[in-house]
């Protein structure tokens, strides 16, 4: 196939904040431009002027500023129209939980615009919350940590009914402390309260060796992909900063099970505690792309682009086999850029 | 004790458990031994074959033996037959 016989379509795609807490925006370009079966041309959606995705060299060919979630669908469908009428875009892949609802409540009139998603259903995106996760679990026979939704610091003094120390103190979208005392849950319910607001989860800690699948599902109950991976190395806010693929039937059945039981549409992440004994909890699932998503590429899985053809109408048949021990070790660079660069996003918001 | 199958093992003596992704070095010796029993060798046809191959009192190879065994089983490589 020559390069001009190749379809041309323009994906917009969130989440440059390739930080040490990532996003998983630059990890889906990647995977997205590493693809030959179409040319492709990005756009970044940035909500802040300094992440680093925006000034990555290769990533976006043009980014622009889109309003922050609290600002609600009419803001962002405003820019959009913005966006769309000089970019005509094919694809909005969104990468943030915060985000999710917004683009998922607008999928329908961003269709009629021509602007494809490949997004789970409110229904869907609602049933895997932290404030749900155990209940889900439970109705579809899948190991979750027993959990309290809590609105109340005070509520904590109460804990000890249902749950033993230590517990895990979670923030509504994003952020997990384990506390060991009555202080500690205190300390971490106010930092978790300040920074994502209320509700705050209160989990049964599970022992055990974490584990992560990052899985793509089509929407009809099938599987088109599924990667497990363990973190090698941990940043201190928890983040994988080294990765390694692995081979284990259980956790592949995990991901099927849980597509199969939602009829999941689009990329997630299963994060799982397997205890010593080889039970599987899931103790969140996030419902996007991880920010590792490029191990899926390097693995012989390009689940950023099967998700891309999925959204343009295209069947694409499920991935059988994946490399097993693939490795990937993130890094910091130092990137430099021109104040007239940082300007031109920060006062016209565009790049 | 049986060695789990799918663990990957090189020439240099790096062992691989794609289960977990857990990686340990081990020496030619260790390496030899995972070898023999990933080919399904029984104790007794390993100990014969390390010391044919390595000059060691028998003796001394079972109590080597068995506290690498037991290192194994510590790291999840190893279940019983």
């Amino acid at each position: 196939m020559t390069s001009s016989s190749k379809p041309k379509i323009t994906v917009a795609v969130t989440g440059l904040n390739a930080v040490d807490s990532p996003g998983p925006g630059v990890a889906v370009i990647r995977g997205i431009r590493d693809c030959e079966d179409f040319d492709v041309r990005i756009i970044g959606l940035s909500y802040e002027s300094l992440e680093p995705g925006i000034y990555m060299p290769g990533i976006a060919d043009k980014v622009y500023q889109i309003p922050y979630p609290a600002a609600g669908t009419e803001a962002l469908l405003n820019r959009i129209e913005y966006i769309h009428d000089i970019e005509k875009l094919d694809v909005i892949i969104p990468n943030f939980d915060a985000e999710l609802h917004n683009f998922i409540k607008l999928s329908s009139r961003l269709k009629a615009m021509g602007i494809h998603t490949f997004l789970p259903s409110i229904e869907q995106f609602e049933s895997r919350d932290k404030v749900n996760l155990f209940e889900f679990g439970k109705k579809h026979g899948m190991l979750v940590p027993r959990d309290k939704t809590i609105y109340d610091v005070g509520e904590l003094n109460q804990i000890t009914k249902d749950f033993e120390y230590p517990i895990v103190v979670k923030g509504k979208y994003y952020e997990a402390t384990v506390a060991y005392t009555l202080e500690q849950a205190q300390k971490a319910f106010h930092k978790l309260n300040a920074k994502w607001g209320l509700p705050v989860i209160v989990q049964e800690f599970i022992q055990g060796t974490e584990v992560n699948i990052a899985a793509l599902g089509d929407g009809q109950g099938n599987t088109i992909s599924a990667i497990p991976m363990r973190k090698l190395f941990i940043t201190d806010k928890g983040k994988a900063w080294a990765g390694i693929t692995l081979e284990d039937k259980t956790l592949i059945d995990l991901a099927e099970k849980f597509i199969s039981a939602t009829k999941w549409r689009g990329g997630f992440e299963l994060e799982i505690m397997r205890t010593t004994d080889g039970k599987p909890y899931i103790m969140e699932v996030n419902p996007r792309f991880p920010a590792w998503i490029y191990l899926t590429t390097g693995a012989g899985q390009n689940q950023p682009a099967a998700l891309v053809k999925m959204a343009m109408g295209e069947t694409v048949k499920p991935y059988t086999t994946y490399a097993v021990g693939k490795i990937f070790v993130r890094y910091a660079w130092d990137q430099i850029t021109d104040v007239s660069e940082f300007q031109k996003i920060s006062a016209f918001g565009e790049l | 004790m049986k060695i789990n199958s799918n663990l990957a093992i090189s020439d240099t003596g790096f062992i691989f458990n794609p289960s977990n992704g857990d990686s340990f070095s081990t020496n030619a010796l260790g390496a030899d031994i995972i070898r023999l029993m990933k080919e399904g060798k029984k104790t007794a046809d390993i100990k014969k074959a390390i010391c044919e191959k390595y000059e060691v009192d028998p003796k001394v190879l079972d109590k080597d033996y068995d506290d690498f065994m037991s290192h194994l089983r510590d790291h999840f490589l190893v279940s019983h037959d």
